[in-house]
């Protein structure tokens, strides 16, 4: 199977993504159902957790802690993966991550590969790597296969798929399977489990990434809820396993912490049905498993949003509540916003990775309500980091010259009042002038992009209150 | 005795003072009501929100300057929006932390800086007004006041003591209605599925009446409805709870026909 990963999709193309996404009608329901769903379940465990609020703030302190000493974190991860047996790869960036892989899978003469789930994979593209190396690669995450049948990507963080409507799935199903069409989500669980079975079975390296990566015994977590992560780690010969040096947290104690808000936070489980936790490779005592074991810690600019004000970010365990609670994204859903990262932790990050410049709408196309912010498992404040964004898109001269140019007349006015007065007033009349009799105005220079679904209630008579309230009238 | 009634600044909010004035008079009465002396500092413009979004820092600061100088003097601040005191109250010492001296005198602002139903709930209730709106009413929660200030219970408990008034909360009470300032016009399409969204649950409650506490937010849906020709009243908050509620409020478009 070489179906492509990628799309034309990109950050920069944001406005037309969005408006393509606003016209398809599949999505709609998909998103509209995924959302119900989501906000429902996270309300429910949040619920039966009356000290949620105080274990985000602890998961918030770890994440911190973990932060400030990654270094040393990260250096005792290493010795404890190779004291077991195991390698660890530093890939500075994407291309370093992606050679590694391919190195790995050269060495063992490797044709076929299955992999788990994994964001950071798809950050450093390693789908289209491997099948560019002549490798057939089956992604094993039940959405991640429906995604790679239909050769697009993801378009959430927890639930690549979640763009897809039963039928659509369905009928991809049909298409590439052979099968009739099924009504039944079991039926079509089950049949990709069928075809799964096979190539979990054939595989010669599977691919995997990491939840949290503990420190105290070089173990990698992984969170699933089909088990496929399972059989991708123990059933080939070769366990590789892709994560962010961000995952690093110090203990297991820590880590469980860390477990009960992700968990909670991504699909209302108090766990998810299965925690993995791999330590090297097979020990003689297990008797069967993988010969090799090797971690790629993927920098790929995390070292440097740690070094900056964007710090919080890194907290991030992947959980999806933000774009779960995002009206922006419930309305255009993941695709349009470009790249790997969508929703509001998307609009943080993907500037980050990618430059500010790239990502130009992505802080922007955001009304700043905080829902976000107020169900992050790690409080991040994504409200405040984006306004920092717009900050630095102003500073950096991203935003257009008009734009500038347009908050700064607006700034000098506001700052006099002896100019704001008569301009007020003189917006009043003309507002009102333009409204008539009815009160309202259904056409407006300058305002397209309000009255083009609305109307614009419009002043009433009399002028405004400052000018009013200074004419001695009182109520 | 005078002297000893609190003196309160009315922040009034650059929506209210353009676009609907009576909502600036309504607060005053409300404020009066609960014995305040207020008074209306005209050096007023605006809270700085549309350059501070944009992300112009400088200019934002420099009109959170202005704001300062022209409040620092009374006791309270107070105005009708949550989104517009939450700047003055959260956003500025943030905007001036670079400035020991602003700073200081950004966080000495903020500490009395009020959202109009807060402070009527917390810390002066209004007497002898006596409100009656006959209708059902829903109500909608702006975010900044929402998850910024912590206005949520505050305007539905004043709204309890209005005569003839029933409460309907609506389904997804805390998911934005769209507007977030120049949001609506960067983004238009989106936000216009935002907004109908929101139109969606408010007409499901069956009331004939949208209230809340932010203009922006309800000349957004208000414009909405009257666009899908829902003949829905909207009102700000205040003019309710001060019994100035005439006619269809911001809802103006079918005037004639409804009074």
């Amino acid at each position: 199977m070489t179906a492509p990963n990628a799309t034309a999709a990109h950050p920069r193309r944001f406005r037309l993504q969005a408006r393509e996404a606003l016209q398809d009608e599949h999505l709609r329901q998909a998103l509209d159902r995924a959302r119900d769903g989501f906000v429902a379940k996270r309300a429910h465990a949040v619920a039966g957790r009356p000290d949620f609020e105080a274990l985000t703030a602890a998961a918030a302190q770890i994440k911190d802690g973990a932060l400030e000493r990654m270094e040393d974190h990260l250096q005792r991860f290493e010795s404890h993966v190779t004291a077991r047996g195991g390698y660890v790869h530093h890939a500075v960036d994407a291309q370093a991550a992606r050679q590694a892989v391919l190195e790995i899978c050269r060495s063992r003469e490797a044709r076929r590969v299955t992999k788990g789930k994994s964001m950071v994979g798809e950050e450093v593209g390693l789908n289209q790597a491997l099948e560019g190396a002549g490798l057939e690669v089956t992604e094993t995450d039940l959405g991640e296969y429906i995604i790679q049948l239909a050769g697009e990507a993801p378009s959430h963080i927890i639930a690549p798929a979640v763009h897809k409507t039963r039928e659509q799935i369905s009928a991809l199903f049909a298409q590439h399977h052979g099968t009739p069409p099924r009504g039944e989500v079991a039926e079509l669980v089950n049949e990709a489990r069928s075809v799964l079975r096979e190539r979990y079975l054939q595989a010669d390296v599977g691919i995997t990434g990491a939840n949290f990566l503990v420190a105290e015994t070089g173990t990698t977590v992984l969170v699933t809820n089909e088990g496929n992560g399972d059989l991708t780690a123990s059933l080939p010969k070769v366990h590789v396993v892709i994560a962010g040096i961000d995952k690093v947290v110090p203990t297991f104690r820590e880590t469980c912490t860390l477990l009960r808000v992700l968990a909670r936070s991504a699909t209302g489980q108090e766990l998810t049905s299965y925690t993995s936790f791999f330590t090297g490779p097979a020990a003689e005592a297990d008797g069967e498993g993988p010969t090799e074991y090797h971690v790629i810690l993927v920098d790929n600019g995390r070292r440097a949003i740690r070094d900056s004000e964007f710090r919080p970010m890194l907290r991030c365990i992947r959980c999806g509540a933000c774009m779960n609670h995002c009206p922006v994204y419930a309305t255009v859903g993941g695709h349009a916003y470009g790249w790997v990262y969508p929703g509001p932790m998307g609009s943080v990050l993907t500037p980050l990775m990618l430059g500010l410049d790239q990502a130009p709408d992505l802080p922007r196309a955001c009304t700043l309500n905080g829902r976000c912010g107020s169900v992050c498992p790690v409080q991040i404040p994504l409200p405040d980091l984006l306004r920092r964004l717009r900050e630095r898109q102003y500073e950096g001269g991203v935003v257009s010259a008009r734009y500038r140019w347009g908050t700064r007349l607006w700034g000098a006015v506001a700052r006099r009042p002896w100019l704001y007065r008569p301009l007020s007033s003189l917006g009043a009349r003309l507002l009102g002038w333009a409204g008539g009799t009815r009160g309202r105005v259904r056409r407006l220079p300058g305002a397209g992009g309000w009255v083009a679904a609305r109307d614009l209630p419009t002043p009433t008579r009399g002028g405004t209150f400052i000018a009013r309230w200074q004419r001695g009238e009182r109520p | 005795m005078v002297s000893t009634k609190p003196q309160v600044g009315l922040f009034v909010t650059c929506l209210v003072d353009v676009i609907r004035p009576e909502v600036g008079f309504a607060t005053v009465q409300l404020l009066e009501a609960a014995g305040c002396r207020v008074e209306v500092p005209a050096h007023q413009t605006c809270c700085g929100q549309p350059a501070s979004s944009a992300g112009d820092r400088q200019q934002a600061a420099a009109v959170a300057r202005e704001v300062i100088r022209s409040f620092e003097s009374f006791d309270y601040v107070v105005g009708p929006s949550g989104s517009c005191l939450s700047i003055l109250a959260r956003h500025y010492p943030l905007l001036l932390s670079d400035d020991p001296e602003w700073w200081e005198r950004a966080r000495s602002l903020a500490r009395r800086t009020w959202e109009l139903t807060r402070f009527l709930d917390e810390v002066a209730p209004p007497e002898g007004l006596n409100p009656a709106y006959p209708g059902i009413a829903t109500y909608h929660d702006s975010c900044s006041g929402l998850r910024e200030l912590g206005i949520r219970e505050q305007p539905r408990r004043l709204l309890g003591q209005v005569q003839g008034l029933e409460l309907r909360d609506m389904e997804a009470r805390d998911v934005c209605c769209g507007f977030g300032g120049t949001f609506c016009v960067s983004y238009p399409e989106i936000s216009a599925r935002m907004v109908d969204d929101k139109v969606a649950s408010i007409l499901a409650t069956g009331a004939d009446t949208v209230l809340g506490g932010d203009l922006g937010c309800l000349m957004n849906i208000a414009g909405r409805l009257r666009r899908r020709g829902e003949p829905l009243r909207v009102f700000h908050v205040a003019e309710v709870l001060a019994g100035r509620a005439q006619g269809v409020g911001l809802a103006g478009a079918l005037e004639e026909t409804a009074v």
